[in-house]
């Protein structure tokens, strides 16, 4: 599989990344040739195989059913969620304005 | 009086515990290196009152008669990866570029809890994507070797931890945390002539470090030699309820239990690593590796890991696409940069603010992820790779069941120079060849330094292991410590 402009650009669009059409057009190359690389996996028989869903076998732990059990995560820590905000308004994440 | 900064972390520890010089001459000393380096460009951030306050710390525990822990007194660096409380913290982006945590990673709040001090944020690879340190946002880091031919080209401290590789060689700190996604604490420690390892996946805390991949993703030690990364990795390593992928294990005490008397022990020599087009001095090293097992007594026995050519590739799609869902929050509104052109609604903003944010190698990998992750393309890509995956950790099983460590060269070659790379990400994609395949098998594995090439250069030899098995690495890497005899280091011209 390769792709075209059409793909790469729509990829950045999906991944929220503005690029020009000269960036489009240099990234095509590229982007061909790890794809090019990568087919080789096709090469491998996988059948009966399953994806590997946990490297370390390991189980899934239930935290305590506490609110703030942790101080850290458990949260009534506005100010400190908000202080590396771009724009922190009010108590709040500001963004341009979303009405269409 | 010895240069207190030639001394790695056990005789820090062991001279401040006994008297001999105080925490606060030690920190001095490696600030005073820090400073007079910045050629090198390994900090992003100094810190040397941070550096100081631990000493002062440890000194009036010393006084007071109370215990100075596994790290007392030792001055460290810290790769940029690690959020640390009110030190920005960046992972050598511009889209995080002012960012201050409110909040210390697990490791690094175990390190400081130890009694280390921290001397600054270590430059690395932009989001740790990279394998020569030429992605981050804040200049390449100079790797302090140089080759022997009088040229003076330089050379790269490998990648990610490159910051992390060069100070500690530079002895601009004693050790300094890594990370390792693909070989970042492997080949780095190799390219520099130093140590490192990779622990079992979920044996550190994956809480407070900037995510990359995060099913790949694991903190360690870097310094000067084997005793050092087992003091360092007791001190980073142990439970944390708050990553959901940590070991509910106990830490061993891996310093108490080193020994390089391997007799008893099988090491492995995959034949797939022997490949066309390695340098002849790394597998001379390799050699050389062998020969120092066996005369510490191991038994040395062939083995096979025959989908070790699907490694690259099938890490070339998993780490990219835990990538672009990782990065996804990098997006104007929650922290660092915000770019938003004049009229521009919340998406524009977005793509701007992504745009001026991320270096190309982390749009680069984006780009793939999103690909390998869209409708349609999915199972081709990522469940195959996902499959091939589990290939490889099977590969790895069936060796152990003939050998305790497996022996490997750590990279296909001595460093390269800035630059020689740059232009073709495969190329340097395939300098991880040897450092990958444990990494996607979540295997502990170490790099342990081997000698010099031709060029002067250090070359590094990698240890694998069984989960769990921090030991039998690290107690490999004792014994070929031991018979390399490794004294050299790079002459100061910085």
């Amino acid at each position: 599989m390769s792709v075209d402009t059409a793909t790469v650009a729509k990829i950045a669009s999906l991944a929220r990344i503005k690029v020009s059409q000269a960036e489009v057009e240099a990234m095509v190359p590229e982007l061909n040739g790890i794809l090019a690389w990568v087919e080789q996996l096709g090469e491998v028989d996988v059948s009966g195989v399953e994806p590997m869903t946990a490297v370390i076998e390991n189980h899934l732990r239930l935290r305590d059913d506490v609110i703030g059990a942790d101080p850290l995560t458990g949260g009534g820590v506005r100010d400190a969620v908000l202080a590396n905000a771009p724009a922190a308004e009010h108590g709040f994440f500001g963004v341009p304005k979303v009405i269409e | 009086m010895t240069d207190l900064t030639e001394l790695g972390v056990a005789a820090i520890r062991d001279g401040v515990a006994a008297g001999d010089f105080t925490a606060v001459e030690v920190a001095e000393g490696f600030n005073a290196n820090v400073a007079a380096a910045a050629a090198l460009n390994t900090f992003i951030v100094t810190t040397p009152e941070k550096a100081l306050d631990a000493a002062r710390a440890t000194d009036a525990r010393r006084a007071a008669g109370q215990p100075l822990g596994k790290m007392g007194g030792v001055p460290i660096g810290m790769k940029d990866l690690f959020a640390t409380r009110g030190v920005q913290t960046t992972a050598a982006s511009h889209i995080l570029e002012g960012f201050t945590p409110e909040y210390e990673s697990t490791v690094s709040q175990k390190l400081w809890n130890a009694g280390a001090g921290m001397l600054g944020k270590l430059n690395l690879d932009q989001f740790a994507m990279g394998s020569s340190n030429e992605t981050s946002y804040f200049g390449n880091v100079i790797s302090p070797w140089r080759r022997n031919d009088g040229g003076n080209a330089p050379l790269a401290p490998g990648g990610s931890s490159g910051g992390s590789s060069a100070a500690v060689a530079a002895r601009l700190a004693p050790a300094a945390t890594g990370t390792d996604t693909g070989g970042s604490i492997r080949q780095p420690a190799a390219f520099t002539g130093i140590s490192g390892i990779k622990p079992t996946y979920g044996r550190c805390s994956r809480w407070g470090i900037v995510a990359f991949a995060s099913s790949l993703d694991q903190a360690g030690p870097m310094a000067r030699d084997v005793r050092d990364c087992a003091i360092m990795l007791e001190a980073m390593a142990g439970f944390d309820p708050k990553d959901a992928t940590s070991l509910d294990m106990p830490v061993p005490d891996w310093e108490a239990a080193l020994s390089g008397d391997l007799r008893g022990k099988k090491v492995g020599i995959p034949r797939e690593y022997r490949m066309d087009g390695t340098d002849a001095d790394v597998l001379a090293s390799w050699d050389a590796g062998i020969a120092w097992l066996k005369d510490a007594g191991a038994e040395v026995v062939d083995v096979s890991l025959p989908h070790t050519k699907y490694a690259l590739p099938a890490y070339y799609i998993i780490a990219p696409a835990e990538a672009s869902s990782n990065l996804a929050r990098y997006d104007g509104v929650r922290y660092g940069l915000r770019d938003l052109p004049d009229g521009a609604g919340l998406q524009d903003m977005y793509a701007a603010t992504r745009a001026a944010g991320f270096g190309a190698e982390v749009k680069r990998r984006i780009m793939i992820g999103t690909y390998v992750l869209s409708a349609g393309f999915y199972d081709a890509y990522y469940t195959q790779a996902q499959k091939v995956r589990t290939l490889i950790a099977q590969d790895f099983a069936n060796a152990f069941t003939l050998c305790d460590v497996i022996l490997a060269p750590t990279a296909p070659t001595a460093a390269f120079g800035l630059g020689d790379m740059v232009s073709d990400p495969l190329a340097m994609y395939l300098n991880d060849v040897f450092a990958v395949p444990a990494s996607l098998a979540g295997l502990p594995a170490m790099s342990v330094p081997a000698g010099l090439n031709k060029q002067g250069l250090p070359l590094g030899l990698q240890i694998i292991g069984k989960a769990f098995d921090e030991q039998g690495v690290l107690n490999a890497g004792l014994a070929i410590e031991a018979r390399a005899q490794f004294s050299a280091k790079p002459d100061k011209w910085w």
